[in-house]
């Protein structure tokens, strides 16, 4: 009997928490995933004997605490373990060391400079400021400011009314922020390369923009606005990888009565007199149900699984025009002991925080450029983890693993598809770069899984690997994303909607699309709410 | 009793409409200026004996018709010439060339040419959109009053009336890159670079740069406000700062050139005047500046009166630019590949593709030299023969992306970036090296000295969407009065900003008379 209420579309985070919060509203849920496994690219494998990877998306804070608690994911087995600060190796040998505990940072950022020391307390305010802006619409769908309805009028007010209770000069100062460049933001407050570099980071993970791009300073909010039990801004391991975040959330919505179907690959969406009615599987399997939601990014769905025929032609060009650009690329590792950095003592808890060795935002530019032309950063942005020092699960004892987030990667390597060759290339640009640092760590590779985004987007089926489903950018944000006139997670379909990372808030597994996508799907069928709103704890 | 109702540094454009405005309404205003002729960027020059040229503006193409109804400059003697196609120069000698809203050569398809129709459509629609917020003071957003309720219903209103579809565009590309636009309508990679040209030209940016649509759309609405295409002043641009001046003059403001302002005064809690370079000071009711606000707040004021918070935002204010500027003396008519001798009056641009523009940003960004340029050339020489000894030219091109202050210093660099533009042109017009007689390169630093511009940015800052509109110069400053009493902006660091459009400084006069600043 494959008859259903609701059939959700890949079994990545938001998929399982948009079919947790159907299931939990009564509906008959199946999520459908193409892989023989669940998770998308929230996932640990054990591609070696005894390591644990979490090979694609490595570390939690955006997961909605609503979402955690509502779900009551840790007694589905959900732990996430925060973990302290992080550090930057320098050309020169030294370091910097990104501590969290406060008189310790600025003992360390006065080492470099003390006018950067005293400027920090400032720049963490007005930053946490936009923080606290942007968290209570994480939770909501954005209202349509083309529209006359009185609920987006209504939630359009609000949503200004916001930003006007900061005044002018703060309101003006809002905007600034939103719309400038990493590196000029920064350069507001610091002097030192190190300190700008290490910070400017967040600006360009996952980004097909440079620290000199306008834009940017938004795409650091993004990584700035989630939280690990309460402590906003704070990163951490979910215990046992990323999997197990998944992992929870399909306990969660096993236990709501879902049914998860794997090795399922959806080839179609099958609509009748305009309204979704199902999908039909590759393999000639059919689904049916009245309501069809893709976990997919928006050029996936409308271009691949959806008949053009089907759809309004505006849309079909909105989705070609969506901008889902391949900039980065992984390392997983396993390590047979800790590699040692020059400069910093093995037993600093610093080790077991993001490790980075772009001491200058020149350098970070510079790894833009490169992927501008076509090509793999020769000086390759890192952001580096070795999560078995937080979690012992994920290696042998006395072994680690080590994850190592590579930006830029392009999606075609001057204009042609990745060769194997390419992706030698792009794999020694990295170790090279790692062992340019740490005199021991190329011997103590066991073994190393690299994947450019020909193999993210094969394996994950995230579109040119594209880490958040759609370019962070402004003409694809908020009432915007995925494109004008559909950022209500409705598609033109009666019966098919969105609820993937390319919806708001955007990815970096917030699990936030998939609820609220849940949110106007039981609107549209006249039942209860079951999805928790806004955020209360700012 | 003030010498003065108000004293105006600068006598650019800027400060000339500005003054001609105040001095219209009955007002007893000064404007000084260190240079020895009117106009500012609106310079003719003789860089070589017997050759002249615009040394810093080339064009005239945004300049708002509503002031020259004003100041009816017409009868004043502002002779333009005709207005000019661009011709976006191929290597294999094949044009693009773009006329009014048609496009033609370089393999362009119908199909390109249609998208080129309804993309400029789209962006009139724009453009009308924005004249509403040029031609007034930018509105405030918290702090409004009833001006600018009004400003912003009327925007609201035309918001509506472009269509859910246009406003959806508009939504999306407002805050984008040219890039991607671009991609988005065009297959022609010579119309796309050519369009892209047009919008990162005066800037520090890529066409990849987000921000590079607004500062093409702030282009288009010159371009709207004036309605006279891309022309060339009669005399070189020098002519049309004498023509604001005697305009200025006429209406009976005071000019004071080859004086130049040492200091602002600022007395107590307000500024009261300034000081000259001789020593003399001058007090006025309110000090107008048309200078950039880095020039007008750092330098002339002094950090040291005004609060923290002013001095900060004036610190941030950002005003990099990648333009020079290369004058060459030519002893005859050069030969353009597949230029005819007539259309050797337009505008030619050399535009690489859009990747290679990327491409020769790139070293800029290290304070390198790029062995790669775009030219937006000018042969005024061709409509106004007086600029050269007779038989003779002058050619004039605005090149991009030329750093600041390169390592290896301008000592060492100016030669080699000659020469590297030099061989550039070449490639476009053989044999134009042999005719080259005199050359001059200004450089972005160069302009700083010699016009003024902090960081020799045209714009007098950044056009930026977080420096633009609402935001420019900088909040607390924004609607032409500063966060300093007395003390007022009227050149291209105000709302709406650079480009030859006249408007700041008519904004700012328009301002200052209806808050009775004066009275």
């Amino acid at each position: 009997m494959n008859q259903y209420d609701a059939i959700v579309i890949g079994a990545g985070h938001n998929g399982l928490t948009n079919g947790a919060y159907l299931a939990k509203a009564g509906l008959k849920v199946a999520v459908l995933e193409r892989n023989p496994y669940i998770g998308g690219a929230t996932v640990s494998r054990e591609l070696h004997k005894g390591w644990w990877y979490s090979n694609c998306s490595y570390v939690a804070s955006l997961l909605r605490p609503e979402i955690t608690r509502d779900l009551e994911l840790p007694r589905h087995g959900l732990q996430v373990v925060s973990f302290g600060g992080g550090a930057t190796f320098m050309r020169n040998g030294d370091y910097f060391g990104n501590y969290s505990d406060h008189d310790r940072h600025y003992r360390e950022m006065a080492r470099h400079s003390k006018r950067d020391a005293n400027a920090y307390d400032r720049y963490a305010a007005d930053t946490s400021l936009q923080t606290k802006l942007i968290r209570p619409y994480l939770m909501r769908t954005p209202p349509d400011p083309t529209s006359l309805k009185p609920r987006d009028l209504r939630d359009l007010l609000e949503f200004a009314r916001s930003f006007m209770d900061l005044g002018e000069e703060k309101l003006l100062d809002t905007i600034k922020f939103w719309t400038a460049s990493v590196g000029d933001y920064l350069n507001e407050y610091f002097e030192t390369d190190v300190i700008k570099a290490h910070m400017a980071g967040s600006g360009i993970i996952g980004t097909a923009l440079g620290v000199y791009s306008p834009g940017t300073a938004y795409v650091l909010l993004h990584h700035y606005m989630g939280d690990v039990d309460g402590n906003v801004g704070a990163w951490g391991f979910a215990r046992g990888g990323m999997g197990a975040i998944a992992n929870a959330l399909s306990k969660a919505f096993q236990s709501y009565g879902g049914e998860i179907i794997c090795d399922a690959n959806v080839d179609e969406v099958i609509v009748k007199n305009g309204r979704a009615a199902g999908v039909a599987l590759k393999d000639g399997r059919e689904y049916k149900a009245p309501i069809v939601v893709s976990n997919l990014d928006p050029k996936r769905t409308f271009l691949d699984i959806t008949n053009p025929s089907d759809l309004p032609k505006d849309v079909v060009k909105k989705a070609r025009n969506f901008k889902i650009r391949g900039s980065s690329g992984k390392l997983n590792i396993a390590l047979d002991g800790l590699p040692v950095f020059h400069g910093l003592d093995p037993r600093n808890r610093l080790m077991a925080g993001d490790l980075h060795f772009s001491d200058s935002l020149e350098r970070q530019e510079r790894a833009y450029d490169d992927w501008k032309a076509g090509t793999w950063s020769k000086d390759p942005y890192l952001d580096m983890m070795i999560p078995s020092l937080t979690d012992p699960t994920m290696a042998p004892p006395g072994k680690h693993m080590m994850s190592v987030f590579v930006q830029y990667a392009p999606p075609k390597v001057e204009g042609r598809e990745w060769t194997d060759e390419d992706k030698d290339g792009f794999e020694k640009s990295v170790i090279d770069q790692i062992s340019n640092y740490s005199p021991n760590f190329r011997d103590l590779i066991l073994h190393c899984e690299t994947r450019t985004p020909r193999e993210i987007e094969a394996e994950v089926g995230l579109t040119e690997g594209n880490i958040f489903m759609g370019e962070l950018t402004f003409d694809q944000l908020l009432f915007n994303r995925p494109f004008p006139g559909y950022a209500q997670y409705r598609s033109p379909i009666k019966g098919m909607y969105l609820c993937s990372s390319g919806t708001h808030p955007g990815g970096g597994v917030m699990a936030a699309p998939g609820a609220n996508a849940a949110r106007e799907i039981l609107a549209d069928l006249k039942r209860p709410n079951t999805v928790p709103g806004g955020y209360a704890d700012d | 009793m003030t010498d003065y109702d108000a004293v105006i540094i600068g006598a650019g454009h800027n400060g000339l409409i500005c003054a001609a405005y105040l001095a219209k309404a009955g007002k007893k205003v000064l404007v000084v200026d260190g240079r020895a002729e009117p106009g500012g960027c609106a310079s003719t020059r003789e860089f070589a004996p017997g050759f002249s040229v615009s040394d810093c503006a080339q064009w005239l193409s945004q300049f708002d018709q509503s002031i020259v109804k004003d100041l009816d400059l017409g009868s004043a003697g502002l002779k333009l010439g005709e207005p000019k196609a661009t011709i976006s120069l191929q290597s294999d000698g094949d044009h693009l060339m773009l006329a009014g809203d048609t496009i033609s050569g370089a393999g362009v398809d119908s199909a390109d040419q249609a998208a080129y129709r309804d993309f400029k459509n789209m962006i009139r629609s724009f453009a009308k959109l924005m004249t509403t917020l040029y031609r007034g003071r930018p509105p405030k957003l918290v702090e409004q009053n009833w001006t600018d309720r009004l400003t912003l219903m009327k925007l609201g209103v035309g918001l509506k009336l472009m269509g859910r579809e246009r406003l959806q565009d508009l939504m999306r590309i407002a805050l984008i890159n040219i890039y991607d636009v671009m991609n988005e309508h065009f297959s022609n990679a010579a119309l796309k670079s050519a369009i892209a040209l047009d919008a990162v030209t005066g800037t520090n940016m890529g066409p990849r740069s987000p921000n590079t649509v607004y500062s093409y759309l702030h282009r288009v609405t010159g371009e709207h406000l004036a309605q006279t295409g891309t022309t060339q002043v009669m005399g070189g641009m020098g002519a049309f700062g004498q023509c604001l001046a005697a305009a200025a003059e006429k209406r009976g403001a005071t000019l004071r050139l080859g004086s130049a302002v040492q200091a602002i005064v600022k007395t107590e809690d307000r500024v009261t005047g300034v000081t000259l370079a001789s020593g003399e000071t001058v007090s006025a009711k309110l000090v107008i500046s048309s200078a950039d606000p880095t020039t007008t707040f750092r330098d002339l004021l002094g950090y040291d009166q005004m609060e923290a918070g002013i001095a900060k935002r004036v610190e941030h204010y950002r005003s990099r630019s990648g333009t020079a500027k290369l004058h060459l003396a030519l002893s005859g008519l050069p030969e353009f590949n597949g230029v005819t001798a007539d259309q050797l009056k337009e505008r030619l641009v050399i535009a690489p593709s859009m990747d290679g523009m990327e491409t020769a940003l790139n070293p800029m960004k290290y304070r390198e030299l790029s062995q790669l340029h775009t030219f937006d050339i000018s042969i005024p020489t061709l409509e106004d023969p007086g600029l050269a000894p007779t038989g003779q030219h002058v050619l004039s091109a605005i090149v991009h992306y030329v750093p600041y202050a390169p390592d290896i210093g301008w000592e060492a660099g100016k030669p080699q970036l000659l020469s590297q533009l030099l061989s550039e042109l070449e490639a476009y017009a053989p044999g134009i090296g042999a005719l080259v007689s005199a050359s001059e390169l200004i450089v972005p630093s160069d302009l700083e000295a010699s016009h003024g511009m902090t960081g020799g940015n045209w714009h007098h800052g950044e056009l930026s969407i977080d420096q633009a509109l609402m935001m420019r110069p900088f909040p607390g400053s924004t609607q032409y009065a500063t966060a300093v009493e007395g003390l007022y902006l009227c050149g291209a660091g105000a709302h709406p900003g650079g480009g030859l459009q006249g408007l700041p400084g008519r904004n700012a006069a328009k301002e200052i008379l209806k808050r009775g600043a004066l009275s």
